[in-house]
């Protein structure tokens, strides 16, 4: 699903982001990615979904070889990624429906179509009911909600995550990860950027380390779905 | 994993898909005039500008339209007088006034002979006791000839002149269109200044619309990277906003044509006692429907045309980080 191949990142400054890295995350799988602040994850979630380019190696996304991808597929590549992000991105003066409705909207999907998809989202997320409220309304919790709401309602073969506990309390987090848990099993991969270790050292999901731009236990697990940090 | 030369670009099948295109067209089209309601203030504030911006190349359009049909009704008051040779008897006069009136490029001939001529001149010069002391008539017989609509015009006109100068009773003859001419590059002056001047201000509505679309643009930026994260292409990102434009464009030139119907009513009376002062019937028009149509397709025209240069330029710089 996603596959790096010596793939280097240097911002114009001259700032080295990412470095040789390798790495291949199979469709279907679940796996986190973790480093300390500025090791470069979220540098590579921007190579995966192309709002940076690498300076060299390969990056190919759902079969797409990224180098090869035109200003003009970039949209239709997105569609197929579900993102969530840290501070949520949701836009604060349209309603929760109107929110997760937008990749719907995007493709144009009929309106009737539209609120179905919506509401099984929502419903999926534990937020059915809330649909004509707006983000401002709800908690941390419950907006993080609406992103992931947002990012699954097109049903994308892959999603991703930049920090999505970032902002909650362990409980909460622990909530999400579960509801990540049900995405993944049910066939869609799912790749999950934090640097909470606390909290994915308890679950058994492969986990890529990145350290000063380099990945470290991205080629010898791609067999096995076990971490070595599993406690 | 499955190598897939091509990204789907939809996953809707072509029928529906040709549907949605209609309707979120539509759906844009209400949706940023829907946004206009909701900031009534700037909105209106920038419709009035770009009312006001229009309605001043109208009303020069007007002005010169009015001028036109003046001067329309004066060209054919252009009027030929012949002199005729003295020595020529009142029979070859009267063959002249026959042959003259069967040229097509004629309307109307009439004829002052010199007897009539001298009666005119003596009750309208006050010089009457003067020439009763001369022993000849000095005036000349004279033919006026006017020309057929088509020949009118000043260059018409002269070339007829020039035509019935040929004819050999004639000695010559006079054309009085210096001032026809003089009024008529005027009006041509005029009609340059409206096309600059319009011109000028066809592009400050240019300005005006682009700059207020920039604004929007800026404005709603998050949302804008939120839209472009998940998917929407440029097509779609900036349809709102070419709406938007055309929309001001829509209502500018109708703001602009309801300008210009207050000016005319507030000129109209001074207008037509100046007119009644010269004799003339001419009544001041106001711009006609099909102009109001061209009016506001124009300045819509405008609007979208400020938006797309405002979008294409900020839209491509906003890009998620």
């Amino acid at each position: 699903m996603i596959q790096f191949e010596q793939v280097s990142k240097v911002y114009p400054g001259g700032q080295k982001a990412l470095t040789d890295v390798n790495f291949h995350l199979k469709r279907g799988e679940m796996a986190f990615l973790t480093g300390h602040s500025g090791a470069g994850k979220s540098s590579l979630l921007k190579l995966i979904t192309v709002i940076e380019r690498a300076n060299a190696g390969r990056v190919s996304i759902n079969g797409h070889n990224i180098a090869k991808l035109s200003r003009k597929d970039v949209p239709f590549l997105r569609r197929d990624i579900g993102m969530i992000f840290q501070n949520y991105h949701l836009l604060m003066e349209k309603s929760v429906f109107d929110n997760v409705a937008l990749p719907l909207v995007i493709e144009g999907f009929s309106h009737g179509e539209i609120k179905k998809r919506v509401l099984a989202a929502l419903d999926m997320v534990g937020l059915y009911g809330k649909e004509r409220h707006h983000p401002i309304m709800l908690s941390g919790g419950e907006q993080q909600r609406v992103g992931i709401a947002r990012a699954i309602v097109n049903k994308p073969p892959l999603l991703l995550a930049d920090e999505p506990t970032g902002n909650l309390d362990p409980k909460l987090s622990m909530d999400i990860l579960r509801l990540f848990e049900t995405f993944n099993d049910s066939g869609t991969t799912v790749l999950i950027a934090t640097h909470d270790l606390g909290l994915i050292a308890r679950m058994k999901y492969r986990i890529l380390t990145l350290k000063q731009g380099r990945v470290l236990g991205g080629e010898e697990l791609t067999s096995a779905p076990a971490s070595p940090l599993t406690v | 994993m499955s190598k897939k030369p091509q990204l789907t670009r939809s996953k809707l099948p072509i029928s529906g898909r040709i549907v949605m295109f209609f309707i979120r067209h539509l759906q844009h089209a209400m949706g940023s005039m829907g946004e206009l309601w909701r900031n009534p203030v700037s909105s209106i504030m920038t419709m009035a500008v770009l009312g006001v911006s229009l309605s001043l190349p109208a009303a020069l359009q007007v002005l010169v339209k009015n001028a036109e049909t003046i001067t329309q009704s004066w060209n054919s008051a252009a009027e030929i007088s012949l002199f005729v040779d003295d020595a020529r008897s009142e029979r070859t006069i009267q063959s002249l006034i026959t042959r003259i009136k069967v040229y097509p490029e004629v309307s109307e001939v009439s004829y002052i002979n010199r007897e009539q001529a001298l009666e005119e001149f003596q009750s309208l010069s006050g010089f009457g006791e003067a020439l009763s002391y001369l022993d000849t008539n000095p005036l000349p017989a004279v033919v006026t000839v006017t020309p057929s609509l088509r020949y009118s015009s000043p260059t018409g006109a002269r070339e007829l002149l020039k035509k019935l100068e040929l004819e050999p009773e004639v000695s010559f003859g006079r054309l009085d269109i210096e001032w026809l001419e003089r009024l008529q590059a005027v009006v041509k002056l005029l009609e340059r200044t409206v096309l600059a001047i319009a011109a000028l201000l066809v592009l400050a509505v240019v300005l005006v619309i682009g700059n207020t679309i920039r604004l929007a643009i800026m404005s709603r930026r998050s949302e804008i990277e939120v839209m472009k994260l998940v998917g929407a292409t440029e097509a779609f990102i900036q349809r709102p906003f070419l709406y938007t434009g055309i929309w001001y464009g829509i209502i500018g030139g109708i703001l602009a044509w309801i300008i210009i119907n207050l000016l005319v009513w507030y000129l109209d009376s001074a207008l037509a006692e100046l007119l009644g002062l010269y004799g003339s019937q001419l009544q001041m028009q106001s711009l006609s429907l099909v102009e109001l149509g061209q009016l506001v397709g124009l300045a819509s025209f405008l609007g979208w045309l400020g938006s797309y240069l405002s979008v294409r330029h900020h839209l491509r710089a906003i890009e998620p980080s």
